[in-house]
Formats: C-alpha cells, sequence, structure tokens
C-alpha cells in the first residue's frame, strides 16, 4: 500500500483508478484468451480422431484411457496427447507406458 | 548482407497508439547512426507513413510497382533528403488488399533486405490479412501500445499470434507515457503493462505534444535539433535495438517540478 492509498482509505475516497484499470484488464485477458483457446475445440476433436486413426495403423490403443489436450503455460500452448498402447499390431508387445498403475499394463499381462 | 539484415515488424493491433510514429522516428534515428534502413508502409488501407516523413510529394512508384515489374526497387524507394541513409518504399492503393498475399510481402522484404541493415514494416491496425502479410515479411516484432485498456487488450491479441509464429524476438514499446499520472496511480504503470503482456521492454516514449508539431512539419522529432521529452526516449530506443548497453527511460525520475515530487512522495510504500 503506498502513502496515497492509505489517505485515500483514511478519508473513504475511492481507489486510484490505476488499480481498477488493472484488475479490469486482467479478467478481461483471461477470457480473451480462453477464448482464442476454444475456438479450436472443434478442430482439437477432428485432429484428436485423425491422430488415433494414424496411431492406431502400427499399435493397439487403450481407447478408455486416451487424452488428448492443449495445455497453456505462460503464453506457451502444448498439445498433450497420452495414448496408452496395449501391444503392437503384429501381436508383439514392444511398447509399454510408462505410467505404471495404467490399465493397459494390466491388459498386457493378461 | 542480406542475412544480416533486421526486418523488423511495428505492430499494435489498436490502430492509433503511436506505430507510424514509431517507425519513423526509429527509422531516422537508426539511419542517422549510420545504419542503411529502409521504412516499408505496410498499411495499403490508409498510408501515413510518407506524411509523417514529410515525402508526400515525393512518391512516384510504389510496392505495387516494384511486385507488378513496372520499376525497378531503386525507382520505387524514395531517399530522405537529410538522411541519406534512410529510404521509404510507399505502400500501393487500397486495392492491392485484394490480391496482396503474405508471399507479396516477403518478397518485397527480400528485395529490401539485399541493400539494407535494417527494415521496418509499419504494420496496419488489426489482425486481419493486412496484419498476417506484414508478418510473412519480418523476423523480428516490436509491439507498440499505450498505458490503457484498449491499447493493452488488443497489443495481448497481437502477441498470441506473434507468439504462433515463428518471430523472435518480440520487443515492447509504451508509448504516449504521462509520468505525472503514473505517479498519481490515474494510469496503468510500465510494470502493469509489461506484466500482463510479458514482453521484455524495448523502452518506453513520453507524451509529448512536440509529437504532433513534428508531424504537422513532416519532420520527425529524432531529425530535428531541439530537445524534447519524447525525442529522448525515441534515441533510446533506437540504442537499444542496436544492441547498446543504456538503461530504459525511468518515467519516475521525469518531471522535476514540486508537484511531480510530492507526486513521487505520495507514492511511497508505506506497508
Amino acid at each position: 500500500m503506498t502513502l496515497r492509498d492509505l489517505i485515500n482509505k483514511l478519508l473513504g475516497r475511492e481507489t486510484a483508478s490505476a488499480n481498477t484499470a488493472r484488475e479490469r484488464l486482467q479478467l478481461v485477458l483471461a477470457h480473451d484468451r480462453v477464448d482464442m483457446n476454444s475456438l479450436t475445440t472443434d478442430l482439437l476433436d477432428k485432429m484428436r480422431k485423425e491422430i488415433l486413426d494414424v496411431v492406431a495403423k502400427y499399435v493397439e490403443i487403450d481407447f478408455e484411457e486416451v487424452a488428448v489436450s492443449l495445455e497453456t503455460e505462460d503464453r506457451m500452448t502444448a498439445l498433450v496427447a497420452n495414448l496408452p498402447i496395449k501391444r503392437t499390431v503384429a501381436g508383439e508387445i514392444k511398447f509399454k507406458k510408462n505410467d505404471k498403475n495404467n490399465k493397459s499394463d494390466k491388459d498386457i499381462k493378461k | 548482407m542480406a542475412e544480416n539484415t533486421r526486418t523488423i515488424l511495428i505492430c499494435s493491433g489498436k490502430g492509433g497508439v503511436g506505430k507510424t510514429t514509431l517507425t519513423a522516428n526509429l527509422g531516422i534515428a537508426l539511419a542517422n547512426s549510420g545504419a542503411t534502413t529502409a521504412v516499408l508502409d505496410a498499411d495499403f488501407g490508409l498510408r501515413n507513413l510518407d506524411l509523417l516523413l514529410g515525402l508526400e510529394n515525393r512518391i512516384i512508384y510504389t510496392a505495387q510497382d516494384v511486385l507488378d515489374k513496372n520499376c525497378r526497387l531503386d525507382q520505387a524507394l524514395v531517399r530522405h533528403k537529410k538522411e541519406p541513409n534512410l529510404a521509404l518504399l510507399p505502400a500501393g492503393d487500397p486495392r492491392m488488399l485484394d490480391w496482396m498475399k503474405p508471399e507479396d510481402m516477403k518478397k518485397i522484404s527480400d528485395l529490401l533486405s539485399e541493400k539494407f541493415d535494417f527494415v521496418l514494416v509499419d504494420c496496419p491496425a488489426g489482425v486481419e490479412d493486412g496484419f498476417k502479410n506484414a508478418l510473412a515479411a519480418c523476423k523480428e516484432a516490436i509491439v507498440v501500445t499505450n498505458p490503457e485498456l484498449s491499447a493493452v487488450r488488443d497489443a495481448d491479441r497481437v502477441i498470441g499470434i506473434l507468439n504462433t509464429s515463428d518471430i523472435e524476438p518480440i520487443q515492447l514499446v509504451i508509448n504516449r507515457v504521462r509520468p505525472n499520472m503514473m505517479a498519481s496511480q490515474e494510469m496503468l504503470s510500465i510494470d502493469d503493462v509489461q506484466g500482463i503482456l510479458s514482453l521484455p521492454l524495448l523502452g518506453i516514449v513520453l507524451e509529448d505534444e512536440q509529437v504532433i508539431i513534428s508531424t504537422n512539419r513532416g519532420e520527425p522529432l529524432t531529425l530535428t535539433d531541439g530537445r524534447s521529452p519524447a525525442k529522448k526516449c525515441y534515441l533510446n530506443v533506437s540504442q537499444r535495438l542496436t544492441g547498446k548497453d543504456v538503461p530504459i527511460i525511468d518515467p519516475k525520475n521525469e518531471g522535476k517540478s514540486l508537484k511531480d515530487k510530492f507526486m513521487r512522495l505520495m507514492q511511497t510504500k508505506v506497508f
């Protein structure tokens, strides 16, 4: 709190407008930034299907555990895909997911 | 030479925040420091860079004629009489917007890169085709904004788009800064704006009536002899852009009157 804020508070005056501006701006930008991502949700669904189709050509995927999403952090957006693999199409188990308590691991053991 | 050329997009999203004024002043300042500099008006709808540089009566050919091969690049470039290191490539007429593609702008900037150390591209307002065309021509960007809600919001949209391109670095210039209003906390502070947009700060430019006067005359402040707050800032931005290690002008140190000092006292943190 600055000296000015203190005096304003003591006199019961409104706080300086820069604070209001900052708060309004942060709200509107949070909204804008989300908006830009949500524009792509339709595309994301389409892309998810296509990615799965391609991957499914080579390996058997555990469809129930599939997660494809966009994650934004510090203005950087990344496509994060988690596709647990049950087995290769050839029937051999070549790939294993790192995640140990994953369902696909149990399936493989069966 | 071509590979070392720095092609810089000067953009803002919102109109009227000072892109063209910054382009003109930076262009003169860079040219004056010895770097050959071209300023390209990418605002085909509403071109104004020629006016700010006082070159409006000397335009014969435009970027359009170069693309159509009606003339050579040399013929379209308008050299500044007082600053021979600076040349303007004027935008074509608004009808160009219909057929212009990002590749066309790229072609123009490649031609300019063969001859100049710096190419400054004055971008149109908005985030539509005109902006995307200009974007294709550049390797780095300067985002200009004012410490105002609407300008910062629009800058954020532009930065969002720039971040999805290979433009790098993207730097921030905060224009029309009023130290008194910042001191009395009636204006977003430099830290506020920079924090929200999270870009490295290239510099600030103080609000200054001299800017209007220099526009009236068609002589950018960096070309004139006088001393003015904005001129000092433009020179500071230009130096920092060329990698000189000079500190950013701090609005807190501007304004020497008793009132300014009192305002600063009021800003002291009490707890």
